[in-house]
């Protein structure tokens, strides 16, 4: 293939834009010396697009909810305690998990980067690196939180965690009412992403259309 | 340093926008630099802290110009040079100009379930004393170094408390620049959110942050 042809997105028919030709370049080069095996970075993309996610940390608090001890060793050893269940890794390493309370509300941020617990969440969504949750979550919660559809009794104490060090934060949320007789399975289906950052509070099992 | 990166308390970037149903990349480029992390940190190699050291470096402008992985991408490239793996003509034609060397065999793909399911921890198992224990009052440090630092601009010169000591970890701000990892202890700070942010906050709220030894003051 020529030059030309490298330059091109063939499934789209366009020229590459200046950092998709960056990005190729960098792996190209990296490749040549022997340094990049692109099936590793295959790989790591497939870990991060299909098996780390939301669902892992959902595990986590439908476990937490169901078996008071587990949720004890938890909230005293993040790590250790996830690592039970199989989440452990990259941007994991050191783990902290936060409780909602009916009078307590805790709601995570990086302010000086994009730091996110990963084996837990997966990869962050773009408004969690964005500049204006970044810059405001800190001083303005609650009004952030409106924003998400999160009013606060002005009585409820907000904790912000802002992740400056390679500790990383998960938000234990509060067990929606309602949800007595659920499994542990049909709980972890009702935790959501936003609820493990805190900028969601889970509503029953009712209103999320679940069947008993 | 005090850079377009340290965005805590600053106004005027609009309100948050969630996109609903967000994909987990939006760009198929992303993917590729996303999954370049484990390699190109391991070839360098180099550590995270100096990784967001190259892209604090990036400057304001191109810094809130720019994506999370674009960020990314500026710091590979400037490392890789940095390092002497690549040279920014072998970038910029996008091919290798010399010849493989003998250099470290690459992460490979049977590697990555083992590599993305440990990670690997900056805590450093290692007898330090603490400055400070859980109770302490502390100041943050009115320091403003031009080098990196996990010191937010926001929390210097105020007043918090130490709540707990979560052990011995690399110290950033020599770590990102090849000084050696100074391991200390860090703990989780509390700081009221009207010594943060005035009166108008409510005095219910507070902002937990993780300190270094070396960015506080006993009070």
């Amino acid at each position: 293939m020529s030059d030309h042809d490298h330059n091109h997105d063939h499934a789209n028919s366009r020229p590459l834009t200046d950092v998709e030709l960056r990005v190729k370049a960098l792996e190209q080069v990296l490749t040549e010396k022997g340094l990049v095996d692109p099936s590793a970075v295959d790989a790591l993309i497939e870990t991060y697009e299909t098996k780390v996610g939301p669902h892992n940390g959902a595990q986590v608090v439908a476990r937490a909810w169901t078996d008071p001890e587990y949720k004890k060793r938890l909230l005293i050893n993040g790590t250790e305690a996830i690592a039970e269940l199989g989440y452990s890794g990259i941007q994991g390493e050191d783990m902290v998990v936060v409780e909602n309370t009916s009078n307590i509300h805790n709601v995570l941020v990086c302010t000086l980067c994009s730091c996110y617990p990963w084996p837990t969440l997966g990869l962050p969504p773009v408004w969690y690196k964005s500049a204006p949750y970044r810059s405001r979550v800190v001083s303005q919660p609650r009004e952030v939180l409106k924003e998400f559809g999160v009013e606060l009794d002005k009585n409820t104490e907000v904790r912000v965690w802002d992740s400056t060090a390679e500790l990383r934060y998960m938000v234990l949320p509060e067990r929606p009412q309602g949800t007595e007789l659920l499994s542990e399975n049909e709980l972890s289906s009702l935790v959501t992403r936003d609820s493990m950052i805190g900028v969601e509070v889970l509503k029953t099992a009712e209103s999320q259309g679940v069947s008993e | 340093m005090n850079g377009a990166h340290d965005l805590g308390g600053m106004h005027g970037f609009g309100n948050v926008n969630p996109e609903q149903n967000e994909p987990v990349f939006h760009e198929e480029w992303e993917k590729r630099v996303l999954g370049l992390f484990v390699p190109v940190s391991a070839a360098g190699p180099f550590c995270v802290d100096e990784f967001r050291a190259r892209i604090e470096r990036m400057g304001a402008t191109n810094y809130l110009s720019t994506s999370y992985y674009e960020h990314w991408l500026h710091a590979f490239e400037t490392l890789a040079v940095e390092k002497g793996v690549v040279t920014k003509e072998e970038l910029k034609a996008g091919k290798s100009f010399t010849p493989r060397g003998e250099s470290m065999p690459p992460v490979l793909a049977k590697d990555v379930p083992y590599i993305s399911s440990h990670g690997s921890s900056a805590r450093i198992d290692k007898a330090i004393t603490p400055k400070f224990k859980a109770g302490n009052l502390v100041m943050v440090n009115n320091n403003h170094p031009e080098h990196h630092t996990r010191c937010p601009r926001y929390a210097r010169d105020k007043l918090g408390s130490i709540e707990k000591d979560n052990g011995v970890f690399v110290f950033p701000d020599t770590a990102a620049h090849g000084q050696g990892d100074s391991p200390q202890h860090c703990y989780s700070v509390r700081f009221d959110a009207q010594e943060l942010w005035g009166s108008e906050a409510s005095e219910k709220d507070s902002v937990y942050i993780d300190l270094w030894d070396d960015y506080l003051t006993l009070a």
